[in-house]
């Protein structure tokens, strides 16, 4: 082997600061994206267990569409399909204004969404329906019930299979370099073609994806213990 | 008899083709105190399951605090804070701390500030003998006190009528008095009440009139004294003899 490792070339140059903006739009992609997914998994999730069918049939469309088309299809379909659809101002303003970023924001976070929907559904239905009745009981409607009951308690159950799944919105959000949104995956490989040295370029690149990772994880970790429910089962950790 | 607080005229259920409800005629007063027995199976729960709308009737109607329940539009929110009930499985919010439970429908239903809310709840704790335990959460008490909390809870939205649905069924029997101390105090203030229970001393001691069900029908409808004295019917007589021979 004659391979000169050459690891300066990540903070020479321009380098450090394409990783740095590479992060920096890499975590704004998945911050925006898991906003997006956790609002339409808890909807959709909940929609997906009220007693009215027509609600839990939206639910379900939603859930099936989305999951079962793979996500490099919804970034170009986003970024390459919708925009010709539109007026032409609104196009021109959209591409003058990060199309790729809002494309990919929007495809991550409704391919995660839908699958965030099955954990948040999971949750709700390890919920004694007893504990429904007891919120309707007492005057709540439907919608208080499953807002001040029901989705809380689902959501303190499901931070484990959750924080799996933010994790991998995270990860995916590497797939938004196909429609060159310029983040982490993208800049690495950029320095790559500048400096000949993949080994180095893509170990800085997976190793900020597993300290962005952890640190997600123990994150999550916390705010699991912090809002554990009392008398459960305790947890390590 | 016009102004009863609940009113069933001939009110029947299916669960699928199994008929659950069958011709049931009853009427609640208001203050009257109500025990429903029966062997399991029998519809006891069923029935009282109906007079807040967690069940639904299929034939007859159903009129609670002077409305008709099964006339469209009617709003079973508004419905239900004037009915309170208790569940065999208590159902606190185990999220909450016990003043959280107490004081969530007040403070979401009936629009009270929290500050009216906590001391309504307070007073309710104290009510049911433990002002001691209002920051704790559901998981740290003995199942007599998540009881006794789900009472409060339910007295929380001030109801004209109190459903119990086998309060005490899920307790230690060290805990059921309690539990049962609690109900006879709300007896004796002038509850409107009906009890589905297995605790025949409750029945005779507090109840006016005991309602012997069978397979969803009322079979015997009298005052504690005469049904535990001479149950008229067979079903009747097998029930309490296998019930209060323990």
């Amino acid at each position: 082997m004659n391979y000169q490792f050459k690891w300066s070339v990540l903070w020479s140059g321009q380098s450090g600061s394409w990783l740095l903006q590479g992060v920096i739009t890499t975590l704004e992609i998945s911050a925006l994206a898991w906003v997006l997914a956790a609002a339409l998994g808890i909807v959709s999730g909940a929609l997906r267990t009220v007693p009215f069918r027509p609600l839990r049939a939206v639910g379900t469309f939603y859930v099936e569409f989305f999951r079962n088309v793979p996500l490099l299809v919804w970034m170009f379909f986003w970024y390459f399909g919708v925009p010709p659809l539109l007026p032409r101002a609104a196009q021109d303003w959209i591409f003058n204004h990060g199309a790729e970023f809002w494309a990919g924001m929007f495809a991550l976070g409704v391919y995660h969404g839908a699958r965030m929907s099955e954990v948040i559904r999971a949750g709700i239905l390890a919920i004694p329906r007893t504990q429904f009745e007891a919120a309707v009981a007492m005057g709540l409607t439907t919608f208080q019930a499953y807002r001040l009951v029901i989705v809380p308690i689902a959501l303190r159950l499901i931070v484990p299979p959750a924080t799996n799944e933010s994790l991998n919105l995270l990860k995916n959000s590497s797939v938004a370099l196909t429609i060159s949104v310029a983040e982490l995956t993208f800049q690495t490989r950029q320095i790559e073609t500048y400096t000949a040295k993949a080994v180095e370029a893509l170990t800085a690149g997976t190793l900020i994806y597993l300290i962005l990772c952890v640190g997600i994880a123990a994150v999550m970790a916390r705010v699991e213990r912090r809002f554990a429910i009392p008398g459960l089962i305790a947890r390590g950790g | 008899m016009a102004d009863a607080a609940i009113r069933f005229r001939d009110v029947n259920k299916w669960f699928g083709k199994h008929q659950v409800l069958a011709d049931i005629n009853l009427a609640v007063s208001p203050g009257e105190v109500m025990v429903v027995c029966g062997p399991s199976g029998s519809g006891k729960s069923t029935l009282i399951r109906c007079v807040n709308g967690l069940e639904a009737i299929q034939g007859g109607d159903l009129v609670v605090l002077g409305e008709s329940i099964v006339r469209s539009g009617v709003s079973m929110s508004a419905l239900r804070t004037r009915v309170g009930m208790v569940f065999q499985s208590f159902n606190l919010f185990p999220h909450m701390t016990v003043l959280e439970n107490i004081m969530l429908a007040p403070v979401r239903v009936r629009g009270l500030s929290a500050t009216e809310a906590e001391k309504t709840a307070r007073t309710l704790l104290a009510r049911v003998r433990i002002p001691d335990k209002a920051e704790n959460y559901p998981a740290n008490l003995s199942g007599g006190q998540q009881q006794r909390v789900a009472i409060a809870r339910a007295l929380a939205m001030q109801p004209k009528i109190m459903l119990f649905d086998e309060p005490t069924s899920a307790l230690d029997p060290e805990m059921i008095n309690e539990v049962l101390d609690v109900m006879t105090d709300l007896a004796k203030e002038g509850m409107t009440m009906m009890v589905v229970t297995h605790e025949m001393g409750f029945a005779r001691r507090v109840a006016h009139r005991v309602v012997f069900m069978d397979a969803g029908r009322v079979v015997e409808e009298a005052t504690p004294d005469a049904f535990f004295a001479a149950p008229k019917s067979e079903r009747a007589k097998d029930f309490l003899s296998k019930i209060l021979s323990h």
